[in-house]
Parts: structure tokens; C-alpha cells; sequence
């Protein structure tokens, strides 16, 4: 299998007034595509840091992002951007929906910031395989926290993205909601075969995906296949 | 707690206050502006009249009269002047001009103050050795002329002494309309100025013995001077009335100001209305504290109050440094010398104003906090305020109204007057509201699915949540209005005498004609080859009687409600036996002719002026020609079109009454070109002397420079307006960062360019600026129809041509502040949009 995303030796510095903090430092690792991995690890670990530069929101202060065979660190922010746009989907906590556009819209707009003409149809379809196709014109008030979050998801997959961040997509619903979201999650992700990094708390949802990166302090703690820790 | 809470948004909240320092600064200036004037007027009023008492009679005065004019003399000193209007002619560059002639008797006037000329000796001996004339400076600069050139006045000509800078209460205004040119009193009847039925005015400036004061001997003397039609000013007199027009020029512009000040306040309240939705989770917290919903609402009303002071002081710091620009601004307009100084009262005044406004704003943003939920600190997303309908946000919105209609009330003076302007404003803003909710009305209705995203974006934009576009088409609508009104009406009254330029009207009036010259007059014009449009006579006379009552009677009983000016103006009177075409019957029929002038003469009254003599068809008039009485009956009444160039009169007589009265005839002619007319009018004045000639070009150009000093002044106040708006502008964007941020951000993960994120932003500036612009222009345009149908009482034919530029203006400065605002956005990484879910 083609590797989708190599982190090599990645370091991220920040300054903080006067003092100077290492957020993360020695980070490796490579997924291949159609991975499910996990970033785990408790609040100030730095996997949030590591979950923007891996998806090219960030630059690191050293090392490199290498997304689909592209090294993103020497790119502008709006080559990033532009590589965003073309292989990378994301899925919030808070859902991060325009609030001006109602939910069709919110789906179409990947695809229209490609230049993308007569997406909404193709849209259309994504929010019925999510459910909810009668909502189409509802805006996001209007819409239930869970149903946010399915709107959320059908954008994530509407540019059919070859790599998906979700960023405790769940931690917003309430249980039974996003047990429902979850389902949502995998089996979109399975069905277009998108690779899938999911930064999470909860380790009942990182033990769902393949494999799991804990990190702690800025370095990672373990990476282990979720099977093998099974067999543990 | 008021000032803890506030620590770290000081910032912010000083933004929100920096919107009302334009108003303040406005009313502050004009007011310590006003104050200054007041007592500048007082100390320098000697100056206005250069007199203790000045009499002036426009009409020969008879031998009592004159008895009773040197009477008052007695003790004391005077000296006389006459008025004439009369055509110059520059002997240098043969350039003619219409200007007022004043025949300075050889006396101490001015007796205060001085007439300032250039050498300023000439300011004396012009009346002392020779023909020598005082010419005003801008009639010099114009036809190139200097001392010691040579000016032609009727058939005289004298040498020119020195230039005429300024006369004792004189402004420069008054030179525009009619500059003055002084010759010695001794040489008036050379001239042949002076002939039966010219246009001439008495004027006796009076140096008073010490002990007597002048108004107390003007109100022994009340009666015979109305009686002999005189009119006098003494230096209280002209101290009261000059005081009072600057006064009222003072308030009108503080109302601009106040305008100005209004709109700051909507921004104060919008504001407060973003600065509390964000404060909710410390309101929330407070609540669970314990904070009652009222020192909730003490604690925030505390800092709008400080915030408002400090708005406010800073507004009265640079409302005292711009009224040192002031007396400048004003120069033309302004009889005395004005100096600077800071007005306490002025200060104070704008210092409580701002703080009570900007409080009573912000009191309806504010109200709400009275009802936050404690809840809120538990669940953000539940209905944090209370829905219930709120009876004290109607009683905010009734002292919002109540202090508006208060501060117009002082400012103006009437209740009726104050009650216009405060539903004047009223409309307004709630027009401009409509208009915008409207536009978002329609822009949701019939959103234009098939646009490009980022347009789309753009228009969703004026609908979000929290969306400033009523804050800003209020604020922007406004100042637009102000400005494109000024526009309009400039246009229009401009317009109205240009029309008369338009092909076969006349634009040349030559008056002041002697029955002897009349022939020859016309057969020069002829010569000439200009047409003869019109000729008709005009006879000078008084009315005696209205219904039986006398001057006296209507003097003496103020129920009446007729001028008591109708029985001493001099109404200039022409006969004929048809209507011309600038005149309509309103009614009773026209008898244009009179077979026996023994009876009652049926006679056409202006109908609005009639209005104004409480008189209708069947009244009897009794008119002196004169010295001979001619009794009348009103059996006509017409309405006329007075912005035609054409003679028009309020009283019409019939042919066959006033044939063998003394008159003088007035032509009218059309000159094709500037040198034709001006060959004319040169022609004439070496040929007829005495005879005037008002040039269209000349009454435009005048218009034109006295609406220019106007509309400069009110565009000036108009500034503060729209200052405040852009102001609002930058305010309503910081306001309304923090959302965009969060959407430019989230747009930027998804994979959006800089440059789509830099065209949603300025797509949306670019229509709130042209929504707010256009709506602005909406209401200029029905202000002006308004003004131009009830109160200037024209039609409404406006020239929209400065229209276009306003719009495109505004709307570009609306996208450049709005653009220069957003740079940030731009600049901020994607990263922040996990940050925010992590926050």
C-alpha cells in the first residue's frame, strides 16, 4: 500500500511571552491509505498541534508533512490551502457549519471553492445517505446538534477526500446521537475507502479504528495496531 | 465590580464610546462657536450700524419728514447717504457691472468702527477732494482694475480712491449680492442717477448726544417714523436681530451635529448589544454568584456611563480645537470679528448631552441583562434571556424620543418646529430600517442560487446572525442623505434660474427706463440685434387703506395679523389688459380695461399675497400714487410663476388708470453670447447712464457663489455625519471580527484561496455600502422633493447627475474601511479553527 501521510522527526516550538515551549518534538510516523488511526492522549499532550500540522494548517518548526507525496512545509499557506481542498476532509466537535447557509449549501462548499459548477445534485445525495435529505433547506439552527454533525460529515466526504481528520467528532452528542455519528463515520469511510485520523479522548471510539498513537508530553508514547492490543 | 468587569475590554468599550466623540465634538464647536459670536456681537455692536441710530427711507423724503430728521440730530451729529442700484463701467477694461452706488455725505461716518479700504487713507479723502470713488476689492479683482483707474458711474467718471475691504457691519455675503461702490454725496446729481421714479434709498446714520439713549428716543419717536414709512436700527436693535439670525445658523447646525450624534448612538447601542451577547457566561456566572438581575444590570449601565464621559470629554477636547477653525469657515457670512475662546457652558453642555445619550442608547441592549438565566452557566445553548415582552424598552424608546424632541425644542425655539425635526428623524431612521430589513427580505427570498459560491457567501453575509447591515445602512444611509440632499437642492435652486437661460427666454432685464427713453432705448437694442421680449411700465406707489384700515389702525390692533410692513413697502405696480404667460386666474375674472377712473378700479392681487393681506375678492384697497389716492377693489387673484426672468407683479392694475403716472419701463432682451451682452451693456451705459441692466450670467454666477459659501458650511457639519458613519463603519466591523474570523478560518481549512476569502469579504462591503448609499440617496431624493415643493416652493425637476459620484464614493469608501479592517482576517492561520474546539 501507498503511504497517504509521513510525519518525519516533527517538531513544533511556540513563544510564549518569555518563555519558550516545545509543543511536540520527534514525532514519526507513516499511514497508508485507507488507514483508520487514532491520536489519543490526555488534554496539553499536543495532539490537537499534531493533528493541524499533519493536515496542513500549521508549520512545523522542524521536520516535515508529507500529505499524498506532497511536502507541505514548503508550501504557501495557500498552496496548503489548495491541498486541503483537494485531498484533506475535516470533522469538528462543534460541527463549524455557516451559519448563514443552510445545510445543502454547507455540503456544497468544498466543491464549489474547486470551482466545481452544478455540485447539487451530487450534495443532494450525500445528505440523503446521511439521513437527511428532507433537511436540505434547513439552516444550521434549525438543525439538532447531531444533525449538525451529519451535515458535517457529508461536507467532509463531499470533495472525496483521501484523508480524513475528525476531531472528537462525537464529544458534542449525547450518547445514543453519537453512537449514530460514529456508525456514520466508518461506514463512509469504508465505503470510499478514505484514509482516517480521529483525535479523540474517548477509547472506546480509538479502539475502533485500526491503530492507535498515544502521545503525552509532545512525544509519542506508544503506537500500537488496536488488534494486537486486543491480543494484549 | 463595574470597573473590575471592565478591565479587559476597556479597548473595546472605548470603541464603542469613540463613536459619539464626532457628535459631541460637533455640538461643542458650534455652540462655544455660538457663545464666542454672542459676545463678540456685544462688544463690537457699535460697529454693525456705525451709528447710534440709523433712518432709512426708500422714497423722496418730503419737507416734514425732513423736519423731523433734523430734529434728532440736534446735540449730536449725522451724516447722510443715498442708495442707488446703477451700472459702473471700468474705463480700464470697459468691463460693466451692476452695483450698489452709495453717495456718502461728507461726515464722520462710521462713527464706530471703520470703512477698512486699501490704502486705508482712502477711506477718508475719497469724499473729501475730488471725484474719487470707493470700489469694492472683488469688483477690482474682477475687471483687473487698481487705484488710480478710472470708473464711469451714470454720466460721471471718477478716479478710484482705493479698494473697499469692509464697511461697518457689513459681511462678506452682502459684497457678493451687491458690492458697493462709494462716491462723495456732491457728486450724485452730476451722474444723472437721480431721476423721477429711480430706485433710491435715504440712509441717516446719527451720532447721539451722550445722554440720550437711542432706543428710548426711537420708541418716543415709533410713530411718526412708521407713519412717514421710515425704517431704523439702533445698535441694540441690529444687536438683537443680527444676534438672532447667527443664533438661528448656530442651532440649525447644532442640529446637524446632533445628527451626527444620533447616528453615533445607534452605534453605541449596537455595540453594547454585541459587547453584552459576548459578556453572557460572566452575566451567567455573576447570576449563580448571586448578583441580583438588577446589579447585573447596574454593573454594565456603570461602565456604558464611564465610557460615555470619556467619549464625551474627548468629544468637547476636539469640539474646542475645531471651533478654532470656525470663524474661518464662517468668514463670509459673519458682520463681526469673531475670537476663540473655550466655552465652559458649551463643554458642559456637550459633556452631559453625550453621557445621557449614549446612556439611553445602551439602555436597550442593556435591559436584557436584567433577565439572564443563571442557567446559562450550565448549558449555553437553552434560551439564555427571557422572551417576555419588555414594557421598559418601550419606555427607553419614548425618552429616546421625548430627549430628542427636548434638544430640538431649545435648539429651535417652537414646539412645532421641534416636533417636525424630531419626526423628521424618526422617519429617517425607521425608512432607512425598513429599507434594510427589506433588502434582507429579498436577498433571503430570492437568494440567487445559481451565483458562484463566493457571491453567494457575500449576500448570505448581510443575513447572519448578528449582522451589522441595519447598523450600517442606518449610520451610512444617513450622512448619505445629508450630503446628496445638499446636492440636490444646490442643483435645484441653481436650476431654477438656469432654466430661465433655456432658448427664447429672456436673459437680460434693463430697467430704470424714462419715459423719454423708452423709444430710444428700444430702438439701441434693436441696433444691436436682440429682440424686444418685453416692455413694460412700472409705477411706484404706497398702499393707504385695506378695508378702511389705515397703517395706524393695523399698528395699533396686533389682532388683526396684516403686516404693518404692507402699508409702508413701496409696491412697484405695471398695467396692462391681458395675463402673461408666467400668470393663472385662481380667481374672479380680469377686467383689463377701465373706461371710467373715477370708480372703484378692479384690480389682480398675487394670490399667496393676498394670503398674506387677509384679503380677498370684493376687498378695497386705497393705493397713494404719488400724493394722489386710487381707490381699488380686488377682482382677481392669479397665481404667478416668480422664477421666470420676466417683470412679475403682486398687484396688477387694469389699462386706462395709471397711463399719465409717473413711471420709469423695463425691457427685456435675450443676448445670444457673453461678448454680444457684454457689448450691450457697454453700449448703454455710455448712452443711457442711468439706465440698469441685470445680466442672467451675473444673477447665476452670484447664486452660484452664495450657494456654494452655503452648502459648504452645512457640508461641512454633513461631515461629522458621515465621519460618524465610517466610524460606525469600523466599529460594527471590530464588532463583528470575531464571527468573521471564525468563518474565514473554517473557510480556509476547507480549502478556500485568500482570494476567495478576500472576495467574499469586499463583495459583501461592497453592496451593505451600496445598499446604504443607495437607500440614502433614496431619502435625498424625497427630502428634496419635500423641501423643494413646501419649502422652497419650486417644482421638483432635480439634476441627479451628482448622484452617481456620491453613490460610487460612498461605496468605495465603505469597501476600502471595510477591506482595511479585515486585513486581519485574512492573516489569521487556519490552526485556529481546533484551537476553537479545544478552547
Amino acid at each position: 500500500m501507498p503511504s497517504i501521510l509521513d510525519i518525519i522527526n516533527l517538531k513544533k516550538d511556540y513563544d510564549s511571552g518569555d518563555r519558550h515551549l516545545t509543543v511536540l518534538q520527534g514525532i514519526n510516523f507513516s499511514l497508508d491509505a485507507g488507514d483508520m488511526c487514532a491520536i489519543v492522549g490526555p488534554s496539553g499532550s499536543g495532539k490537537t498541534t499534531l493533528l493541524g500540522l499533519c493536515a496542513g494548517l500549521d508549520r512545523a518548526s522542524s521536520g516535515s508533512v508529507i500529505l499524498n507525496g506532497i511536502k507541505l512545509d514548503e508550501l504557501s499557506e495557500d498552496a496548503r490551502a489548495q491541498v486541503r481542498n483537494q485531498y484533506v476532509g475535516f470533522i469538528f466537535q462543534n460541527f463549524q457549519l455557516i451559519p448563514t447557509l443552510t445545510a445543502l449549501e454547507n455540503v456544497m462548499v468544498p466543491m464549489e471553492l474547486r470551482g466545481e459548477r452544478n455540485v447539487q445534485q451530487q450534495a443532494m445525495e450525500l445528505l440523503a445517505r446521511v439521513g437527511l435529505a428532507e433537511r436540505a433547506d434547513h439552516y444550521p439552527t434549525q438543525l439538532s446538534g447531531g444533525e449538525q454533525q451529519r451535515v458535517s460529515l457529508a461536507r467532509a466526504f463531499s470533495n472525496k477526500p483521501a484523508i480524513l481528520f475528525a476531531d472528537e467528532p462525537t464529544g458534542n452528542l449525547d450518547e445514543e446521537t453519537g453512537e449514530r455519528v460514529e456508525k456514520l463515520l466508518f461506514d463512509l469511510n469504508r465505503e470510499a475507502g478514505t484514509t482516517l485520523v480521529l483525535v479523540t479522548h474517548d477509547l472506546e471510539l480509538a479502539a475502533k479504528t485500526d491503530r492507535i498513537i498515544r502521545i503525552k508530553g509532545g512525544t509519542v508514547v506508544s503506537d500500537q495496531l488496536t488488534a494486537f492490543m486486543a491480543n494484549d | 465590580m463595574a470597573s473590575r468587569d471592565s478591565r479587559r475590554n476597556r479597548g473595546r468599550l472605548a470603541l464603542f464610546v469613540s463613536s459619539i466623540i464626532l457628535g459631541i465634538a460637533a455640538l461643542v464647536a458650534i455652540n462655544s462657536f455660538a457663545d464666542n459670536l454672542r459676545t463678540d456681537i456685544d462688544k463690537q455692536a457699535k460697529s454693525l450700524i456705525g451709528a447710534d441710530l440709523v433712518i432709512a427711507a426708500h422714497k423722496e423724503i418730503e419737507d416734514e419728514q425732513q423736519q423731523l430728521l433734523d430734529s434728532i440730530a440736534v446735540g449730536g451729529d449725522r451724516s447722510d447717504e443715498v442708495r442707488l442700484v446703477s451700472m459702473v463701467q471700468f474705463k480700464s477694461s470697459g468691463g460693466t457691472r451692476l452695483v450698489q452706488v452709495r453717495a456718502l455725505e461728507k461726515g464722520g461716518f462710521p462713527y464706530y468702527g471703520a470703512i477698512e479700504a486699501e490704502p486705508q487713507r482712502a477711506s477718508s479723502t475719497f469724499r473729501e477732494d475730488g471725484r474719487k470713488a470707493l470700489v469694492d476689492q472683488t469688483l477690482l479683482l474682477q475687471y483687473n482694475a487698481k487705484p488710480g483707474d478710472s470708473i464711469q458711474v451714470g454720466k460721471q467718471t471718477f478716479v478710484i480712491a482705493g479698494a473697499l475691504h469692509k464697511i461697518p457691519g457689513q459681511t462678506a455675503m452682502t459684497a457678493t449680492i451687491a458690492p458697493a461702490v462709494y462716491i462723495p454725496r456732491r457728486y450724485l446729481d452730476e451722474t444723472g442717477l437721480l431721476q423721477k421714479g429711480s430706485r433710491v434709498s435715504y440712509y441717516h446714520y446719527y451720532k447721539l448726544p451722550a445722554k440720550t439713549d437711542p432706543d428710548k428716543l426711537v420708541k418716543k419717536l415709533e410713530k411718526r417714523l412708521d407713519e412717514a414709512g421710515f425704517g431704523y436700527d439702533t445698535i441694540e436693535s441690529r444687536k438683537e436681530s443680527t444676534g438672532k439670525s447667527y443664533e438661528e445658523l448656530a442651532r440649525f447646525l447644532a442640529l446637524v451635529g446632533f445628527v451626527a450624534l444620533l447616528l453615533g448612538c445607534v452605534g453605541v447601542a449596537s455595540a453594547v448589544h454585541v459587547y453584552i451577547r459576548e459578556k453572557l457566561a460572566t452575566i451567567g456566572v455573576l447570576r449563580c454568584l448571586g448578583v441580583s438581575g438588577k446589579q447585573a444590570f447596574l454593573i454594565y449601565l456603570f461602565q456604558v456611563m464611564a465610557m460615555g464621559f470619556i467619549g464625551s470629554i474627548a468629544g468637547a477636547v476636539l469640539g474646542s480645537l475645531i471651533q478654532l477653525y470656525l470663524p474661518e469657515l464662517f468668514k463670509s457670512f459673519l458682520p463681526v470679528e469673531v475670537t476663540v475662546a473655550v466655552s465652559w457652558a458649551a463643554i458642559l453642555q456637550g459633556i452631559a448631552i453625550g453621557v445621557v445619550v449614549a446612556v439611553l442608547f445602551a439602555l436597550l441592549p442593556l435591559l436584557s441583562i436584567r433577565n439572564i438565566s443563571p442557567l446559562i452557566t450550565l448549558r449555553a445553548g437553552i434560551e439564555h434571556v427571557s422572551k417576555r415582552p419588555d414594557k421598559l424598552r418601550w419606555g427607553v424608546y419614548f425618552l429616546i424620543l421625548a430627549f430628542i424632541f427636548l434638544f430640538s425644542y431649545f435648539q429651535l425655539g417652537t414646539w412645532l418646529q421641534a416636533l417636525a425635526f424630531t419626526g423628521g428623524v424618526l422617519v429617517a431612521f425607521v425608512v432607512l430600517a425598513l429599507i434594510a430589513r427589506g433588502m434582507m427580505w429579498l436577498v433571503k427570498r430570492f437568494f440567487p442560487v445559481s451565483w458562484g459560491y463566493v457571491w453567494r457567501q457575500s449576500l448570505a453575509n448581510l443575513y447572519r446572525p448578528n449582522n451589522q447591515t441595519l447598523l450600517l445602512t442606518v449610520s451610512i444611509g444617513l450622512g448619505t442623505a445629508l450630503i446628496a440632499t445638499l446636492f440636490l437642492m444646490q442643483r435645484l435652486l441653481l436650476s431654477e434660474v438656469a432654466f430661465a437661460a433655456s432658448e427664447n427666454q429672456p436673459n437680460m432685464v434693463l430697467f430704470d427706463i424714462q419715459t423719454a427713453q423708452k423709444d430710444a432705448v428700444a430702438k439701441l437694442t434693436k441696433d444691436q440685434g436682440l429682440p424686444l421680449l418685453q416692455q413694460v411700465p412700472v409705477v411706484t406707489m404706497r398702499l393707504e387703506e385695506l378695508n378702511g384700515l389705515t397703517g395706524a389702525d393695523v399698528r395699533a390692533d396686533t389682532t388683526l395679523e396684516i403686516s404693518k410692513w404692507a402699508f409702508t413697502r413701496e409696491f412697484r405696480v405695471t398695467y396692462r389688459d391681458s395675463l402673461i404667460s408666467s400668470e393663472k386666474t385662481v380667481e374672479g375674472e380680469w377686467l383689463g380695461e377701465v373706461k371710467d377712473p373715477n370708480k372703484l378700479v378692479p384690480i389682480s392681487v398675487e394670490a399667496r399675497y393676498a394670503e398674506r393681506l387677509k384679503a380677498g375678492l370684493g376687498d378695497t384697497l386705497v393705493f397713494n400714487v404719488q400724493g394722489a389716492l386710487i381707490p381699488t377693489v380686488i377682482t382677481h387673484l392669479r397665481e404667478v410663476e416668480w422664477n421666470r426672468v420676466q417683470t412679475n407683479f403682486l398687484i396688477l392694475f387694469p389699462k386706462g388708470v395709471l397711463e399719465e403716472a409717473p413711471q420709469f419701463h423695463v425691457l427685456m432682451t435675450r443676448t445670444q453670447t457673453d461678448e454680444q451682452a457684454a457689448r450691450f451693456q457697454q453700449t448703454l451705459v455710455q448712452q443711457f447712464p442711468n439706465v440698469s441692466a441685470i445680466d442672467l450670467g451675473l444673477i447665476l454666477e452670484t447664486l452660484d457663489d452664495i450657494l456654494g459659501k452655503i452648502s459648504f458650511v452645512i457640508r461641512f457639519m454633513a461631515l461629522f455625519s458621515i465621519s460618524t458613519g465610517l466610524l460606525v463603519l469600523i466599529g460594527s466591523i471590530n464588532n463583528s471580527k470575531y464571527q468573521r474570523v471564525q468563518e474565514s478560518v473554517l473557510l480556509r481549512t476547507l480549502g478556500a484561496s485568500r482570494r476567495q476569502i478576500l472576495g467574499i469579504n469586499a463583495f459583501e462591503y461592497l453592496l451593505l455600502g451600496a445598499l446604504a448609499a443607495g437607500t440614502g440617496i433614496i431619502l435625498a431624493v424625497a427630502a428634496s422633493w419635500a423641501l423643494a415643493l413646501y419649502s422652497f416652493e419650486v417644482a421638483f425637476v432635480p439634476d441627479l447627475s451628482p448622484l452617481p459620484p456620491v453613490f460610487a464614493g460612498i461605496t468605495a469608501l465603505t469597501v476600502f474601511i471595510g477591506m482595511l479592517n479585515s486585513r486581519s482576517i485574512l492573516n489569521r492561520p487556519p490552526l485556529e479553527v481546533l484551537r476553537r474546539e479545544t478552547a
